[in-house]
């Protein structure tokens, strides 16, 4: 057969960022291991970065803020780069995007500067890769497992979750797509119970122990 | 609060017809005042530190600081680093929507037609997106820079499921926001179409804008005392100008 894509199986421990990339074809399994974890994901054109998941695009497409099985999630210019092809927790929030040191002073306190956050694990990640990324390219991400839902009067809550251990979204790569993961770290907010815990991220199909 | 004929803080005033973009940088201490010149207006924005533009406008942070899905009297726009690019003190619309982004080329093409300068001059149809590339690239800024937008004058209701609508009959001639520069700000503009408009017909309406010298930020500033999370905000974006003298 032609080179088969690498097959992806990993556990990613709270407070780690996660790169790799899905080709096209592949689907990506996020396993939310022990629930309500809090999955801060962004995807890019593996080919050329400076297309990337964009929320916007992505809602204003489907008329919904949330996401769920049928999404195609779009890039900023508007092409399909991953559909959700299962999912077994109902919604995921594009709206609340990545905890940050900054961000952590203005929401909890000032004194929470020096508490990790998904904004550092990201960098870490990008400056580890040496792509040539910086926080230029960190635009609104995913939460995938978060429940913020929007009220008909226009507040935003960060509701109780409703993932649960053993729950994933799987998503089908419609290109060659780099994925940029913070397993949140975040200790100051009841949505993960104040307990950050690992994921499993792993590619469908073909892997290293079901292939011959 | 602020007066429209006040010689002593009145500094400025632009029209932008509709359809077209802008930009400019907008100095801490300065209101920039956006009226709606027709029923239905729609102004995209975007907004990045002059001092170092990678700190730029941060929608998630907006939303989950104040806990709002809508902008309003008493709203602050976040940086990604914790501070306040600008605040609404003054809103006579009522709602302005910062989660459905800019219209692209192929929305408009598709929702209003093609056009080209060629045949239409300046009433060819431009695209939120190609408007914002094209302010951005004034500042050596480009395509990763572009980040979620603010939609003033539109209102954007979402239901239990998530659903998205575009509330009809909302912005009015007339109407105005407030916007409180608390930093040295580059400020672009697109007085275009909202994403969600049903269109057929492209008729966005103009915007005026003026800008005035801020009043002296009150004890009871409705920005400040909105929540605990916009005072932090705010002591954040004082040690930015620790240091600085008080009034240019």
């Amino acid at each position: 057969m032609n080179s088969q894509p690498t097959p992806i199986d990993d556990t990613v421990p709270a407070g780690e960022p996660w790169m790799g990339v899905v080709k096209a074809g592949q689907t990506l399994r996020i396993v939310d291991l022990e629930g309500n974890q809090a999955v801060d994901t962004l995807f890019y054109n593996a080919a050329d970065t400076t297309e990337h998941y964009s929320a916007q695009n992505t809602i204003q497409a489907q008329r919904r803020i949330y996401l769920t099985t049928g999404t195609v999630l779009l890039s900023n210019r508007g092409r399909p780069m991953l559909r959700i092809a299962e999912d077994t927790c109902g919604r995921h929030d594009t709206l609340g995007g990545a905890c940050s040191s900054e961000s952590n002073t203005v929401r909890y306190a000032l004194e929470k500067r020096h508490m990790h956050s998904c904004r550092d694990s990201f960098l870490l990640a990008l400056a580890r890769h040496d792509r040539g990324m910086t926080k230029r390219d960190l635009p609104s991400n995913i939460n995938f497992f978060m429940n913020v839902p929007v009220t008909p009067t226009g507040g935003l809550r960060f509701a109780d979750g409703i993932s649960a251990a053993g729950r994933h979204v799987d998503l089908l790569a419609l290109m060659d797509t780099l994925v940029l993961i913070s397993n949140c770290p975040q200790l100051n907010n009841p949505c993960n119970a104040y307990n950050p815990t690992p994921i499993l991220v792993r590619t469908l199909g073909v892997t290293s122990r079901e292939s011959a | 609060m602020l007066r429209a004929t006040d010689p002593t803080t009145h500094l400025w005033d632009e029209e932008l017809p509709g359809g077209s973009h802008w930009s400019s940088i907008l100095r801490r201490g300065v209101v920039l005042r956006l009226t709606a010149l027709a029923d239905d207006a729609n102004v995209a924005a975007l907004f990045y530190s002059r001092e170092q533009p990678l700190e730029r406008y941060n929608m998630a942070d907006t939303l989950k600081a104040q806990h709002t899905a809508h902008l309003t009297t008493g709203c602050v726009c976040y940086s990604d680093m914790g501070r306040i690019l600008c605040s609404v003190i003054g809103d006579t619309c009522g709602w302005h929507d910062p989660l459905c982004g800019l219209t692209d080329a192929d929305a408009i093409t598709a929702k209003y037609g093609a056009t080209r300068f060629q045949e239409q001059r300046n009433s060819r149809y431009v695209s939120g997106r190609e408007a914002m590339l094209v302010e951005l690239g004034k500042y050596g800024l480009g395509p990763r820079d572009l980040v979620a937008n603010v939609n003033f004058f539109s209102k954007v209701v979402v239901d239990d499921d998530g659903a998205m609508r575009l509330a009809t009959g909302h912005a009015k001639a007339g109407q105005h926001v407030d916007l409180r520069f608390e930093m040295d700000t580059i400020v672009l503009l697109h007085a275009g179409p909202h994403p969600l408009a049903s269109g057929p017909a492209y008729v966005p309406a103009g915007v005026r804008l003026d800008a005035y010298r801020a009043p002296p930020m009150a004890a009871d500033d409705p920005c400040r005392t909105r929540c605990p999370e916009n005072a932090r905000g705010f002591i954040n974006t004082e040690r930015l100008h620790a240091g600085l003298a008080e009034s240019a």
